[in-house]
C-alpha cells in the first residue's frame, strides 16, 4: 500500500511541515535510529532563501493554551550553503526530499527554483509565499493576482512538482488556492501558522506600555489550538481545486490526520506535535494502517 | 548497545522517541524536589554529564495556569543511581508545578539524553564547579564523574535563601553563599569564585545557574584567561534541534541552539550570556 503524490510514490501519507523537523540535527541527537525509523514518507526542508539568514533575535517562543507562538525568522545557510553543505546529507535520507524556498520577488523565487531544478536529489519544490513583497509590503500569498503571477513565472523554471504553501492570513484561502492552480502549481499545502501576538508579562496590567514578548514582535501560532481552523481551510480548498493538497495544522493523532484526509487532503503534515515526540509521524502512519517506510539500503 | 547509541566526547545519542517511564520517588530538598525516574536503559552510563532530558507528565499535562503546559520541559540530568535518573525541580510555573505533583508509580514521558555535556579539564587544571539555584543540578553528576576520574574538584554554590540553600545537599562538600546570609556566606557565589581563583588560578570553571550569574562567571574567567564551560538554559520546544527556538547570540555573529550546540557551551563562544538564557518565559 502506498500513496501517489504528484508522481511520487510515498510509503504513507504523513510528512513533516516545513521548519518543524531538522533531520540533520535529529541525526546528531538520535544516531542511526533516525534513518532506520524515519517518521515521515517525504522530508520537507526548512525554508531556504537566496542569502543566509541568522533568524530573529530571541525570545523566539511563547507557549499558549494548547499551542505555541514562534518567531524564528527562517534562519538558514542561504541557497549556496544549502546546496553545498546540507543537500548531500539530506540526499541520503531514506525518503524523497522536498525543498522549501522563499523569496521577496518573483525573480528571486525563480532563481531559487531554477537552482533546485538542477539537483536530482530534490524530488519536489515547495514555495513559501508567506513573505512580504519587497515593493508592496503585502504577503505574496495573500494576494491572488500576485500569487498567480509569481507561480506562473516560477513554473517555467522547473519540471519538478511545484507545491504552493498557502498563507492562512488571507481574506479567502480557497481563492488563493485557485490562483496557485491557475498559475500552474501541482499541489497546495496548508495551513501555515496564524499570525499571533504575545505580550511580555512585565507590561501586563497597564503598568507600562504593552511590549511584545517575541524578539520578532509578532509570530505564528501552531499546535492543537489551530486544528479546527486547519480543517475548515483544507475543506474549503479541497472543494475548490483539482490539484492535491497537503493538509496540516495541530495534527497529533491518526484521528486528526484521518479528518484532514476525509475533507480532501492527499497528504497530512505533522509539525508542532513532533516537538513533543519526534516519532509521532511514524505512530500516526502506523495507526492509519500504513506499514513503516522501507529502510534505505 | 553502545553501537546503537554512540558516545562521543560531549554527547550520547538518545533512544529515538519519547519513552513512557515510571516515577520511583519525589524527595524534598528544601525549596526543591528531587524527581527520581526508573530508567535502566539509559542509566548504564549512556549519558554524558551536562546532558538533559525533556520531561512531561503522562497524565494531566495541560489544564494548569493559562491552560498550560503544552510542551515538554527541559531538565538537566542531576544524577544516575541504581537504575534511576534524578532531576532537580523547582515550582516556577505550570509545567514545573505539575511535575512536582508526581509521586511513586506515576508515569512520565522522557526524551533524552540530549545535547552536549561537559569535558574534563586539560593541562592538570583542577575543576571549579560553580552553581546557582536550581542550576546546580548538572554539577552533581559532573562531580560524581570527576571523582571517578580522580580529577580534583571544588564546589561553590549560591542560593537566594535558606530553604533553597538546602539544595546544596545534592552535591558533596560544597561551599555555600546566600543572598540573604541565612546559610553559608552572606554574598554571591561569584565572590567565592574570585577568592578561589585569587588563591590558585590553575582551574577550569564549570558553571550553571541564572543568566546574570553566568555572565559574571564568564567575565571573571575571560579577564583571567581561565577556561570556562557554561551550562545554559533557554525556553525550548523540542530539545533536539527542530524548532530553532532556544538560541543565544554567538561571538562573531549568528546564534547557537542551546539544545544541540549546548547546553554546555565554551564561554569563549559567547560575547555575553544573553539575558534570555535562564529566563524561560512562556515555557516554564
Amino acid at each position: 500500500m502506498s500513496v501517489e503524490f504528484c508522481g511520487l510514490e510515498l510509503a504513507h501519507p504523513i510528512v513533516n511541515g516545513s521548519g518543524t523537523f531538522d533531520a540533520l540535527a535529529a541525526r546528531r541527537a538520535f544516531g542511526a535510529a533516525l534513518d532506520e525509523q524515519f517518521p515521515f514518507a517525504a522530508y520537507v526542508s526548512k525554508t531556504i532563501t537566496l542569502e543566509p539568514r541568522a533568524g530573529n533575535p530571541p525570545p523566539r517562543l511563547w507557549e499558549t493554551p494548547a499551542g505555541l507562538i514562534n518567531s524564528i525568522g527562517l534562519p538558514n545557510k542561504g541557497l549556496v550553503g544549502y546546496l553545498a553543505e546540507d543537500l548531500p546529507e539530506l540526499a541520503s535520507l531514506p525518503v524523497p526530499l522536498i525543498t522549501n524556498v522563499m523569496g521577496s520577488s518573483a525573480a528571486e523565487i525563480a532563481e531559487l527554483v531554477r537552482a533546485c531544478d538542477a539537483h536530482a536529489e530534490i524530488a519536489a519544490i515547495e514555495l513559501n509565499v508567506s513573505c512580504p513583497n519587497v515593493k508592496t509590503g503585502l504577503d505574496i500569498g495573500a494576494d491572488p493576482r500576485q500569487l498567480e503571477q509569481v507561480v506562473r513565472t516560477v513554473r517555467e523554471r522547473t519540471s519538478k512538482p511545484l507545491i504552493v504553501k498557502l498563507t492562512p492570513n488571507a481574506a479567502d484561502v480557497a481563492v488563493c488556492a485557485e490562483a496557485a492552480q491557475e498559475g500552474g502549481a501541482d499541489a497546495v499545502s496548508l495551513i501555515n501558522t496564524l499570525r499571533a501576538l504575545a505580550l511580555a508579562p512585565a507590561s501586563r496590567g497597564g503598568m507600562r506600555s504593552p511590549e511584545p514578548w517575541l524578539g520578532g514582535r509578532t509570530g505564528g501560532l501552531s499546535g492543537p489550538a489551530i486544528r479546527a481552523v486547519a480543517l475548515a481551510q483544507v475543506a474549503a480548498v479541497a472543494t475548490r481545486v483539482e490539484i492535491p493538497a497537503i493538509g496540516m495544522g495541530g495534527v497529533s493523532s491518526a484521528t486528526h490526520a484521518r479528518e484532514l484526509l476525509d475533507v480532501g487532503a492527499r497528504l497530512v503534515a505533522v509539525g508542532t506535535a513532533s516537538f513533543r515526540d519526534p516519532t509521532v509521524g511514524a505512530r500516526i502512519a502506523r495507526e492509519l494502517d500504513f506499514p513503516p517506510a522501507p529502510v534505505h539500503a | 548497545m553502545s553501537e546503537r547509541w554512540p558516545i562521543s566526547d560531549r554527547s550520547a545519542a538518545a533512544p529515538f522517541g519519547r519513552r513512557l517511564l515510571t516515577v520511583t520517588g519525589m524527595d524534598e530538598m528544601g525549596a526543591y524536589r528531587v524527581l527520581r525516574v526508573a530508567d535502566p536503559e539509559v542509566s548504564e552510563g549512556l549519558a554524558v554529564p551536562g546532558q538533559f532530558a525533556m520531561l512531561a507528565a503522562a497524565e494531566r499535562w495541560g489544564g494548569g495556569e493559562d491552560e498550560r503546559p503544552y510542551l515538554a520541559r527541559a531538565f538537566s540530568i542531576a544524577r544516575f543511581s541504581d537504575g534511576e535518573a534524578h532531576y532537580l525541580l523547582e515550582d516556577v510555573g505550570p509545567g514545573t508545578r505539575r511535575l512536582c505533583e508526581l509521586g511513586p508509580g506515576d508515569r512520565i514521558w522522557v526524551l533524552g539524553p540530549l545535547g552536549q555535556g561537559f569535558t574534563a579539564p586539560q593541562d592538570g587544571r583542577r575543576a571549579l564547579l560553580v552553581g546557582g539555584g536550581v542550576g546546580i543540578a548538572p554539577l552533581a553528576i559532573w562531580q560524581d564523574e570527576l571523582a571517578r576520574k580522580d580529577i580534583p574538584a571544588q564546589v561553590l554554590l549560591g542560593f537566594r535563601d535558606g530553604p533553597r540553600a538546602r539544595g546544596a545537599a545534592l552535591l558533596g562538600a560544597a561551599q555555600v553563599a546566600t543572598d540573604d546570609g541565612s546559610a553559608g556566606r552572606h554574598g554571591l557565589v561569584t565572590d567565592l569564585l574570585v577568592e578561589q581563583l585569587d588563591k590558585d588560578g590553575h582551574a577550569t570553571v564549570y558553571a550553571c545557574g541564572p543568566a546574570p550569574m553566568l555572565e559574571t562567571v564568564r567575565e571573571i574567567c575571560a579577564t583571567r584567561s581561565i577556561p570556562a564551560q557554561l551550562a545554559l538554559e533557554a525556553g525550548m520546544a523540542c530539545g533536539f534541534g527542530a524548532c530553532y527556538g532556544c538560541v543565544v547570540p554567538r561571538r562573531g555573529g549568528g546564534y547557537l541552539r542551546v539544545c544541540v550546540d549546548g547546553p554546555v557551551i565554551d564561554a569563549a563562544e559567547l560575547d555575553q550570556v544573553d539575558a534570555h538564557a535562564g529566563g524561560v518565559g512562556g515555557t516554564r
